[in-house]
């Protein structure tokens, strides 16, 4: 399974970003093989609109099932669950943590947007 | 001759002059279209109470994907430079609100999956008020997208001599919008930092759009000679100062016409008008 994580840094021992349209990396883990990948959105953090709804669209393309982030808006979600992406919020402290977390079940998955709307 | 009332910061007395000078010019024999292109909050109309027409509703051209046709390419999500599209492998998503109506999707898309539909940004409606023709745009609660309908209240201004524009504020597209073809830029400013800070920004703005620009001062204070020292740094004229006066601060916020309470006003909306004449290219 694909799982990508919001973060503010290249590496799986960078903080996470709370932020998810506009998070300047994601980083792809993949469960089967335990190993981290980097994937560059710093395109987005400038974005004058629409970040989240990109950035949905990046994250769908990897193929990604799970995303752990803080705040997922309205145009995102939508996204992101038309294309059956599980989004689990409230992660905290380091990439690494966000992920063991989610295995022991401690994140909630939102059921709605919890982020406000943005332009 | 078409005026722009602009001024960069908020509250600087904009509609006051704006309406004013309309109401002088009919009063001198000119035929006269205000136009309240401030569709985000127009304030012209309580000053003027116009008797107005039907309004009408103004669009915006916006994409609808037929699923069955789409082929997912992404070609369309690619070239929308607003974020308004998220292709995904099995649906293609609009997001009809970040859409400003380019139209490149639909004429990009290799499939013909993309159509046109509409999206109503707000109203117009065009009426008359005190012996002069008005106009008043109104945008939607909600909408974010405002050009197309300051264009759509400037279009309804094409026979008047004298079309006057009621400016938003600031130095945003709705501004660029509003004066970008007009013959002349009228700044109003208020001896204060902020007054002069954001009368800079608009000078910039009308500088960039090679518009010809002149100031009026408003609310005019003895011995505060701040703008007046940034107008000859920058060789600007100052076309009329407008002395702060309470009678007219409370005739204003009751909705009357400042030229109606107090002589000198009147006499500075005269000499504003005079000065645009004097501008005027004959015909």
């Amino acid at each position: 399974m694909i799982l990508i994580i919001t973060s503010q840094g290249p590496d799986p021992t960078d903080p996470v970003d709370p932020r998810f349209g506009r998070a300047p990396y994601l980083l792809i883990f993949d469960t089967e093989t335990d190993q981290f990948q980097t994937l560059d959105n710093s395109q987005q953090v400038a974005a004058a609109q629409g970040a989240g709804v990109q950035a949905a669209q990046n994250i769908v393309a990897t193929g990604a099932q799970v995303l752990l982030t803080g705040r997922c808006g309205p145009k995102a979600f939508q996204a992101l669950s038309a294309a059956g992406v599980q989004i689990f919020s409230g992660t905290q402290g380091t990439v690494q943590e966000a992920v063991q977390a989610w295995r022991a079940g401690n994140l909630d998955q939102l059921t709605d947007p919890n982020g406000r709307p943005q332009h | 001759m078409r005026i722009a009332i602009a001024s960069g910061k908020g509250g600087t007395g904009k509609t006051t002059v704006a309406v004013n000078l309309a109401l002088t010019a009919v009063r001198m024999g000119q035929k006269v279209h205000l136009v309240d292109c401030d569709v985000e909050e127009p304030n012209a109309h309580l000053f003027l109470k116009p008797d107005l027409g039907q309004n009408h509703h103004v669009t915006l051209p916006v994409p609808q994907v037929d699923q069955a046709l789409c082929q997912h390419c992404g070609q369309c999500a690619e070239f929308c430079e607003f974020n308004a599209i998220a292709c995904l492998p099995q649906r293609t998503m609009i997001f009809e609100d970040l859409c400003h109506g380019c139209s490149g999707c639909w004429l990009i898309c290799p499939n013909q999956a993309i159509t046109k539909s509409e999206r109503v940004l707000g109203d117009v409606a065009t009426g008359t008020a005190m012996g002069m023709s008005f106009t008043h745009g109104e945008l939607r609660i909600g909408e974010t997208v405002v050009p197309p309908l300051i264009q759509a209240a400037k279009a309804q201004a094409e026979n008047a001599n004298w079309v006057i524009l009621d400016s938003p504020p600031g130095t945003t597209c709705p501004v660029v919008e509003t004066m970008r073809d007009v013959d002349y830029v009228v700044l109003v400013t208020e001896p204060t930092p902020f007054g002069q800070h954001d009368l800079a920004l608009a000078v910039d703005l009308a500088r960039a759009l090679e518009r010809p620009c002149g100031v009026v001062i408003n609310r005019a204070v003895p011995g505060r000679e701040q703008i007046e020292a940034y107008c000859a740094r920058e060789s600007l004229d100052i076309l009329a100062k407008i002395p702060f006066q309470l009678e007219v601060a409370e005739a204003c916020a009751e909705g009357g016409l400042a030229i109606d309470v107090d002589k000198q006003v009147a006499d500075a909306l005269v000499e504003l008008y005079e000065k645009l004449m004097a501008r005027e290219v004959p015909v």
